[in-house]
């Protein structure tokens, strides 16, 4: 057994409203540049629906993922290592432009400096790409709400699976979603433990944090191949096609080392995700993700995840090196309890075989909604069994998403919840709670109020256990102030802050972590607004507070070249 | 003169050649990329791409062999000249000629392409006039030969000793001024593509990913290790803001 620890989420996705706000504070921090215009490290896509980028999921079509071979080894879809390497002239399947969307601005200088008339000024649509003249008819989240899905629900890849296995013809079923069922799907990269991202990468340049399983891009190796978007079946790695880089979401490694949650996370509105370590066995990663039968996928995962208050996965964990900080997370993790000890949260696709790390509950509201709506008791245990049974599309639906279309599983997590719903109104309405419904659903009912606890009432603290890296530097039995050379023990040192022989852009940078750990602490000290000395002028907005407007937050107006 | 252009401008070539890449490796590791345009247009890339690249994969083989080869090996296998003249020739056209088809194919595309056209800098499009020189002019030395036929001009007895006494530091200047004009202008040229090479999106070239046939599928690193290469910087080349009105201003790699 070689225990390594992985930073996961969870999504709760009953409580999504859908509002986006996760997209836009990720995109400020990090894809707010050119070149990344159209790549959103996190999106949020309205089910039915087809998914960013346009019908991502259909893996015939792009292969992305692994697929299992007759002798039962895992293989990429896309082809082998040879190949890879003799299509890489011109990468077979991927993904263009027109599939994401061509971004745009607005000519707001057109409203600013309009002459005195008598027609109003309008603002024309400018493509980012090209800077010409353009019509919007695509974006990132342009079904959202089931906007079009009565034409083009039927893209839906999910729905496309949903009727081949159900046997009906795609025209057929009348679009039942639309009225009935739709809920919201927030998508970061999954940090798999078995990534096809980073086996697609001919450099090498993706590489998979031993400390935290985080997944990342090497800027300085990554030469522009391109595999890996092929390689990638969330398509959660995009091109920059300013810099020729792949670029993807980092799990805001920046903060979570310090211990903050990651950006989406802090900012969701519906405070539904949460954030904590998984203890896993990486021995077992590779015959784990390649058990024959798709549906046994998602226990296969779950049997990957190791118990940390087991003793005996205590000692192997001390043996990698693994702090008891980490160890104390471990045990209090919130994703591990709601993955592992509740079983109400699930892989996305596991049939990608790439053992996601980014797990949803999936959402029992509609079926709720719907019920409430007709005038049913809809927190009645019986009715909601009865309707989860009844409604065989939502949970056909859920179980293409989560568990490879195994309708079993996705029919125990949702009466769990149901269940949860049930025994929770008599707790609060002071009636003697049944305890027969825990018992119905495996659980007592001292479990059934912790999970309440942590799923319904979800305090910052229970939904985010993060433990800092400065654990994993003491567990290294580094003085403090050892540690502090040793983190900024990089080529050049700290004197990076300066300019390098050949000006900004050359010699190293200093690390991003080095580089907000001195900016937050300065920020928690000083009381003053955030500086923006360390920047050269520029302003972090990863460790901007709000607070006034620092220096260097807008750009310094330019002499008269513009 | 020939000793300039015989003695001296190889080695200023092969300094600027090895000194450049070395010099981009250290400062510019993020500027070192393929710079891939697939995601604008990938119909016409499907066919010029692979058609240029494989062709010039097959001259450089050609290349190699041609030059650093000498005739005295292939005499003792018993390849005669006529026979190992007419290979060269006939598989070099071909090669030649798929190159030369593939980057007509890649041209006709950046120009056409709004999006690709936008994202060609100047860089690009001198690195590209040399390199079609370069090209056009090496199909014409193998077209006088094809034309020339038994009388052509044996580059091995001229330009190839030339070649290999460059790197026994002691240039055979006489054997490449007797080589006709067209072999020395063609090699002029490739000096220059090599000395501009490291300063070039041809960069790319050198980090060939043959090691991806070897390596394991799953990488791990420790965060210790890639303190000194974060995989995000800020202030750096990436990091430029989004915008129509001042994309000129906005310099891209090797602008
Ligand atoms: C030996 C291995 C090589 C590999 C694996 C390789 C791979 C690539 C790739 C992936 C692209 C990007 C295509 C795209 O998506 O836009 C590219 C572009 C290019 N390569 Fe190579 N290349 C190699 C060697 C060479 C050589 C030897 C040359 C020239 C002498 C060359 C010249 C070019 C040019 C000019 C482009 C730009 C094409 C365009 O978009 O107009 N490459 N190469
Ligand atoms: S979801 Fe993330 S880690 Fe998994 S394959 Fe895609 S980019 Fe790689
Ligand atoms: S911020 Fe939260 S509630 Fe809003 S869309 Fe994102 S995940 Fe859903």
């Amino acid at each position: 057994m070689r225990v390594m620890a992985q930073m996961g989420m969870v999504m709760n996705l009953d409580k999504c409203i859908g509002c986006h706000t996760c997209s836009v504070t990720c995109k400020q921090a990090w894809t707010n540049r050119a070149g990344t215009e159209y790549v959103w490290f996190n999106n949020v896509e309205t089910r039915p629906g087809q998914g960013y980028p346009r019908r991502y999921e259909d893996q015939e079509k792009w292969r992305g993922g692994w697929v299992r071979t007759r002798r039962g080894r895992l293989t990429l879809r896309g082809g082998n290592r040879f190949r890879k390497l003799l299509t890489i002239f011109a990468s077979p399947v991927q993904p263009e432009l027109e599939d994401y969307y061509e971004p745009w601005t607005y000519d707001y200088k057109a409203l600013i400096e309009a002459p005195l008339g008598d027609d109003f000024p309008v603002a024309r649509p400018k493509s980012l790409i090209t800077g010409e003249d353009t019509k919007i008819t695509w974006s990132a989240n342009w079904d959202d709400d089931l906007g079009g899905a009565s034409e083009m629900g039927h893209l839906d890849p999910i729905v496309e699976a949903v009727n081949a296995a159900r046997g009906e013809a795609n025209e057929k079923i009348r679009f039942e979603f639309e009225k009935t069922f739709m809920f919201y799907l927030p998508r970061i990269c999954e940090h798999c433990l078995n990534p096809s991202c980073m086996a697609s990468c001919p450099s090498g340049a993706i590489y998979k944090r031993a400390e935290d399983g985080i997944v990342l891009v090497d800027q300085d190796r990554c030469r522009g191949w391109r595999q890996c978007i092929t390689g990638c079946p969330y398509k959660k790695i995009y091109f920059n096609h300013k810099s020729g880089k792949a670029e993807k979401c980092t799990f805001c490694y920046p903060r979570i080392e310090v211990g903050i949650p990651t950006v989406c996370s802090e900012t969701c509105v519906g405070r539904l995700r949460y954030l904590g370590l998984f203890l896993y066995d990486v021995d077992k990663v590779t015959a784990a993700a390649s058990v024959e039968d798709e549906k046994d996928l998602y226990e296969a995962q779950l049997d990957l995840l190791l118990d940390p208050n087991d003793p005996a996965v205590i000692r192997a964990a001390k043996e990698q090196g693994i702090p008891d900080d980490w160890l104390d997370a471990a045990r209090r993790s919130p994703v591990y309890a709601l993955a592992k000890v509740y079983k109400v949260a699930l892989p996305l696709h596991p049939e990608y075989r790439t053992m996601p790390m980014v797990w949803y509950v999936p959402p029992l509201s509609p079926i709720v909604d719907l019920l409430a709506k007709q005038g049913h008791d809809a927190e009645d245990r019986d009715t909601l069994f009865g309707a989860i049974d009844a409604l065989r599309i939502p949970v056909d639906y859920l179980a293409e998403l989560f568990t490879a279309g195994d309708t079993e599983v996705v029919t125990r997590v949702l009466q769990r919840l149901a269940a949860m719903r049930a025994y929770m109104r008599d707790v609060t309405l002071d009636r003697e709670p049944d305890a027969g419904i825990p018992a119905s659903v495996g659980l007592t009912e001292e479990s059934m109020r912790a999970m309440y606890r942590l799923m319904a009432i979800a305090k910052y603290e229970e939904r985010y256990v993060i433990p800092t890296v400065s654990a994993l530097d003491h567990q290294q039995k580094a003085h403090e102030l050892e540690e502090l050379a040793c983190s900024l023990d990089y080529d050049e040192g700290p004197g990076m802050y300066g300019s390098a022989a050949f000006g900004e852009a050359s010699g190293r940078p200093a690390p991003v972590a080095v580089e907000t750990f001195q900016a937050l602490r300065q920020r928690q000290t000083s009381g003053a607004e955030t500086s923006s000395s360390s920047l050269r002028g520029r302003v972090n907005l990863l460790n901007w507070d709000g607070n006034g407007s620092p220096e260097g937050l807008f750009p310094e107006a330019h002499g008269g070249d513009e | 003169m020939d000793v300039v252009l015989w003695g001296v401008l190889p080695y200023l070539t092969l300094a600027l050649l090895i000194g450049g890449t070395i010099w981009r490796y250290r400062f510019d590791k993020f500027g070192w990329t393929t710079r891939s345009s697939q995601l604008y247009e990938s119909r016409l890339l499907r066919i010029g791409s692979p058609l240029f690249h494989v062709g010039i994969l097959f001259v450089v083989v050609g290349h190699v062999g041609g030059l650093i080869v000498p005739e005295s090996l292939t005499d003792a296998l018993g390849i005669s000249e006529n026979l190992y003249h007419f290979n060269a020739l006939f598989f070099g056209s071909i090669a030649g000629f798929c190159t030369l088809a593939g980057i007509a194919i890649l041209i006709y595309r950046r120009r056409r392409t709004g999006p690709v056209f936008m994202a060609t800098t100047k860089n690009d499009k001198l690195m590209y006039v040399i390199l079609v020189a370069a090209i056009v002019l090496g199909l014409w030395t193998t077209v006088v030969s094809i034309g020339a036929g038994h009388a052509a001009h044996n580059y091995r007895e001229s330009v190839s000793p030339w070649f290999r006494s460059i790197f026994w530091l002691h240039p055979d200047v006489e054997s490449m001024a007797a080589a006709p004009i067209q072999f020395h202008i063609h090699t002029l040229v490739g000096m220059v593509l090599f000395a501009i090479w490291p300063f070039t999106r041809l960069v790319h070239a050198f980090t060939a990913p043959l090691h991806y046939l070897f390596r394991p599928y799953i990488v791990y690193r420790s965060r210790d290790e890639v303190a000194g290469s974060a995989a995000t910087r800020a202030s750096r080349p990436g990091w430029a803001p989004v915008g129509t009105a001042d994309r000129d201003h906005q310099p891209r790699e090797g602008r």
